[in-house]
């Protein structure tokens, strides 16, 4: 339950063209076909008694609450399994009807504890709420029969999970959540076992509690829950929320809208927005409950100084903080030029807080480098699909998927990474839709309850662009072509030329089975299914991007969605799952080096006198350098300064121990973050970031939806972060003065034409906009291209196979590659201080049964990984999802040190890190790594923080 | 900024280009460099060319000649 709630209409909307009109009560009212009786009564706030029924799930008919009369039919139907019929003459509350449901409430109080004073649900407990509708006043049966509830015999709570309880004896046996975790969540973790009064709620097996069981406590249960039987502890703790703020979650890509339900300032739960347009209601366990790091003991409130960074850190004032800074960078300035400074921008941040950085950076740094945390992950997205379609952005909303014949999804494990929308995208293949899994690993998707993958192509890492080459060979050979699409949309000549290299042999896939290590019929078989489709959509992550051949595979994608004609309509198109709540945002807003915001490239005469008019500076206009380059540029000298805003290279970036070479090689660190993180360790300058719970701006999600963050307490620092950015560029000479967050984003709409229209009143009128927002598109662009490509004509790209350098070898002959974890979020910096980490304590290792029978390895033995750049120590997971030859590991920890492996190869158009394949080889181990052996002194020196003198 | 590094970037693009026409793949890994590396990693390319360019493509090489360096005396 939310206590902030809206309107329940007790069934789903059935949106329809025709509609149907009825009499209810009296009242006319016109609802699309299909609209149940208990949803058209609510259209005229003829509100239903209810208890098994709500919107969020499919009317179920049990708890015979929602009785009605209908003219002309016998007996007294459930309004909320019975659809309106034209000229229906509905009486909703009657003496007969006042009867019944006084009688059927008083069976359900009569097995129900009346301790409603001291119940966590007080005040927001839907049976409460319908005794006092149904006007109950007795109990006849009394409360002395047989129940679930006295001492005796009532079941203990279940607390075992972190964030939740269940309490069996207050359960009405509604299925509301059984279903919200079959229709909402898609695990099918609950089910209501045993029959009449032996009924009951049960996680997974009968020794199964909540924690060991298959829940993924995405919350959605206990949001279904009308009684106190689910109840999140903080309710339990702390009591009824008292108001509530909108704003959106900052952890994956999906950005989801939440209520986030408090007593004062004090977050009491977050309720995921039923009418937030990426999530529609549900949530996963980070957004709905991993919240609490904002308030964690760990978090830096005030700005600290070093001179060195082996030197203890000392507490100052922020106009020391920022005269050092000022200080630091002007003297690098003076001594080693203009460029030998730089900043990076946080996909963590708002839109308004990463637009300040890049234009400090360009405007008082008087350079261009700047870059962003997408150039690790999503970089070869911005590059192929520009290239492609001519814009940088996913071409569908999320809602779209509902519409897909065929989803082909590459390298991602929405499951895991993007559960939000994952559970939507399960919603439309249990309702019938194909899965083709292009994936190294046996991921959920390729088979889970009631969902089983219709092709799953286990292709070697590295080999993604071999396998797209395949898919289209076959198509353009076996004549599968969309050729109207593809004459009325795209470029010919491209096009020709591309059907020209597809169709040579060896990209046939019986040419390239055996270095993709699949079967070309497979491969053929994907291809067909695939090219079928009337509805075609391509849904990819970090498996595509993360590779010497990313952009490459970027590209492929393109070129097959363009060839089979899947783009420009709903239920098709080419769809990246982006890793970080804002790095949609972060691009949009010109963090890359060589474009202004709105991917308009810095030697762009006319977009850089539009900025250099407001800004009042001249821009220069070069390309600057972009993360791995500073870094290689600090090894050399010339590059040494940085203002890393929201992000830790040191730890999520490829081939640590270079990184932190970089970093200590460098004259100035500045990080502004919310803990002292693995960058910090080289910081000069640590200035105390603002969690989401304190921003107020917009992220931009993987569907281009701008979305409002609304601030439900005060900076814990006392300043927002892009204050202090305007004082930091100030005090380096440039007037940059903003009296709300909200100029910034007038300034944004004012030099960027695809945020033409965007506006904080618009967004806080509107809820949200998916960009572009401007005259062509008034209203924001769900789905893009529709008409036509951004670019003019889609242009199809020649995508040669070439192998990486990175090979497996008789000294590193198994192949690692990395992801991410349901539970935990990218460097786990938020994640770790909750109690998300009881389910993923450690970064592990796992290993195919055969690789680990081989090295004598068994479940949990310490293994020591090693590459040809370093090495580390992590515990062993034997799991047959993995392929024979490839090993996987998360990197959530610092500990773990699982980026000292990794290499600096990277894509080639982008320079995004080859995360997903280094060769390393693996053996049993009880010591730590070099690396992890040092950690823990670098740790205590570098993190020292001394007193102030009394 | 290591040569090994700049020789195998450059190497990279010139790989992805070579699909192409041998004019249009010269004209198009020239651009990407011009549009996509920082003036200081240009003139690395440079320099290692005016030291004979050793472990580059011929395509690459081929670029490497063809680009201008655009100094900025304020950035240098």
């Amino acid at each position: 339950m939310a206590l902030i709630d809206d309107v329940d209409f007790g069934t789903p909307a059935r949106p329809s063209a025709a509609t149907v009109t009825l009499l209810i009560d009296g009242a006319p009212v016109t609802v699309p076909e299909g609209t149940s009786i208990m949803r058209a009564a609510q259209e005229v706030s003829r509100p239903i008694p209810k208890l098994c029924a709500t919107d969020k799930l499919e009317p179920f008919g049990s708890c015979r609450m929602c009785l009605v009369e209908i003219e002309g039919v016998r007996g007294t139907p459930a309004s909320c399994t019975t659809p309106v019929r034209e000229g229906m003459n509905v009486t909703t509350q009657n003496a007969r009807l006042e009867r019944i449901r006084k009688g059927v409430m008083e069976l359900y109080i009569s097995d129900h504890p009346l301790d409603c004073l001291t119940c966590a649900a007080n005040g927001d407990c839907e049976l409460q709420d319908t005794a006092g509708e149904v006007g109950l006043r007795e109990v006849r049966y009394g409360m002395d029969g047989a129940n679930h509830f006295d001492a005796q015999v009532k079941d203990p709570i279940d607390v075992s999970n972190p964030y939740f309880q269940f309490e069996p004896s207050k359960c009405i046996a509604c299925s509301r959540c059984v279903r919200a975790c079959d229709e909402v969540q898609g695990t099918l973790a609950l089910t209501l076992e045993g029959r009449g009064f032996a009924s009951k709620i049960s996680a997974g097996l009968e020794m199964d509690d909540f924690f060991s069981s298959e829940c993924v406590s995405c919350g959605a249960c206990v949001q279904a829950c009308p009684t106190a039987t689910l109840m999140e502890k903080s309710v339990v703790d702390h009591g009824v929320p008292t108001r509530s703020v909108e704003t959106t979650c900052a952890y994956c890509g999906v950005g989801c809208s939440f209520k986030a339900e408090l007593k004062g300032s004090e977050v009491v739960r977050m309720v995921p927005s039923k009418s937030g347009g990426a999530n529609e209601g549900h949530s996963c366990v980070k957004g709905r409950f991993a919240w609490g790091y904002a308030s964690h003991k760990d978090r830096i409130t005030t700005p600290m100084v070093r001179e060195s960074a082996t030197d203890p850190w000392r507490k100052a004032s922020w106009d020391e903080a920022i005269d050092f800074i000022a200080t630091r960078f002007k003297d690098i300035q003076a001594r080693h030029g203009k460029g030998a400074i730089g900043g990076i921008t946080s996909s963590r941040c708002t839109n308004e807080e990463v637009y300040v950085v890049q234009k400090m950076i360009r405007a008082a740094f008087g350079n261009n480098n700047v870059d962003t945390c997408a150039r690790v992950c999503h970089s070869p997205t911005g590059y192929g699909l520009k290239t492609t379609f001519g814009t940088s952005a996913g071409t569908q909303n999320f809602k779209s998927v509902e519409q897909a014949d065929v989803i082909l999804l590459i390298g991602a494990n929405p499951t895991d990474g993007h559960p939000v929308f994952a559970s939507r995208m399960k919603r439309r293949l249990r309702r019938g839709a194909k899965i083709i899994v292009v994936d190294p690993r046996r991921i959920d998707l390729v088979r889970t309850p009631h969902i089983e993958a219709a092709h799953h192509v286990p292709l070697r890492p590295g080999t993604n662009v071999a396998v797209m080459n395949a898919f289209a060979h076959t198509i353009v050979t076996e004549g599968l072509v969309d050729e109207a699409f593809v004459a009325q949309r795209c470029d010919m000549v491209e096009f020709e030329r591309w059907r020209s290299f597809v169709s040579e042999p060896e990209n046939a896939p019986e040419a390239l089975a055996e270095k993709v290590g699949v079967d070309a019929e497979t491969l053929r078989a994907a291809a067909r299914t695939f090219a079928a489709a009337p509805n075609g959509a391509i849904y990819y992550g970090l498996g595509v991007t993360e590779h010497s051949q990313g952009s490459t595979m970027v590209m492929c994608m393109a070129n097959l969605a363009m060839a089979t004609g899947n783009i420009g309509r709903e239920g098709v198109g080419v769809n990246p799952l982006r890793g970080q709540n804002n790095v949609q945002g972060s691009c949009d807003m010109g963090s890359f080096p060589h474009e202004l915001p709105g991917y308009r490239h810095i030697s762009d005469a006319d977009t850089r006198a539009l900025f250099e008019g407001d800004w009042g500076v001249h821009l220069h206009d070069q390309p600057g350098l972009r993360i791995p380059n500073m870094l290689d540029a600090a090894m050399d000298g010339s590059f040494r300064g940085i203002f890393v805003q929201g992000e830790d290279i040191a730890q999520s970036d490829p081939n640590t121990k270079h990184v932190q070479a970089a970093l200590a090689a460098m004259d100035c660190v500045v990080v502004q973050d919310l803990f002292l993180n693995e960058t910090a360790a080289h910081a000069h300058v640590f200035l105390p970031g603002t969690s989401f719970l304190e921003k107020d701006g917009t992220f931009t999600n993987a569907e281009r939806r701008i979305n409002r963050v609304r601030p439900v307490m005060a900076e814990k620092s006392g300043l927002s972060e892009w204050e202090t950015v305007c004082r930091v560029a100030r005090a380096m000479g440039y007037p940059m003065h903003y009296d709300h967050p909200s100029q910034i984003m007038d300034e944004i709409a004012r030099l960027t034409p695809s945020f033409a229209g965007v506006s904080f009143a618009r967004l806080d009128r509107d809820g949200s906009l998916q960009w572009p927002v401007n005259d062509a598109h008034p209203d924001g662009a769900p789905i893009m291209h529709v008409d036509g490509f951004v670019r003019g004509k889609g242009r199809f790209m020649i995508t040669r196979y070439v192998p990486t350098e990175e090979r497996s070898n008789r000294h590193f002959p198994l192949i690692l590659t990395t992801g991410r974890i349901l539970s935990q979020y990218n460097v786990g910096q938020q994640t770790r201080r909750t109690a998300n980490s009881l389910w993923h304590p450690e970064d592990v290792l796992e290993i195919h049964p055969h690789d680990a029978e081989e090295r004598g390895i068994v479940d949990g033995d310490p293994v020591s990984i090693n590459s040809r750049v370093g090495a580390t120590t992590l515990h062993a997971r034997i799991s047959d999802r993995m392929a024979p030859g490839v090993v996987y590991t998360t990197f959530h920890h610092p500990l773990s040190g699982a980026n000292v492996i990794t290499t600096e190869f990277s894509d080639w158009a982008t320079n995004c890190p080859e995360y997903k394949v280094t060769a390393v080889q693996v053996n049993k181990s009880n010591l730590p790594s070099d690396w992890q052996a040092h950690r823990e002194e670098f740790v205590a020196e570098h993190y020292r923080v001394t007193e102030p003198a009394e | 900024m290591s040569t090994n590094d700049i020789v195998r970037m450059a190497n990279q693009i010139a790989e992805f280009f070579s699909a192409y026409p041998e004019d249009e793949a010269l004209a198009g890994a020239s651009q990407h460099i011009v549009d996509f590396w920082d003036p200081r990693m240009r003139a690395e390319l440079e320099a290692h060319l005016a030291q004979g360019g050793a472990g580059l493509s011929p395509l690459a090489l081929a670029v490497a000649k063809r680009i201008t360096v655009h100094t900025q005396p304020e950035l240098a």
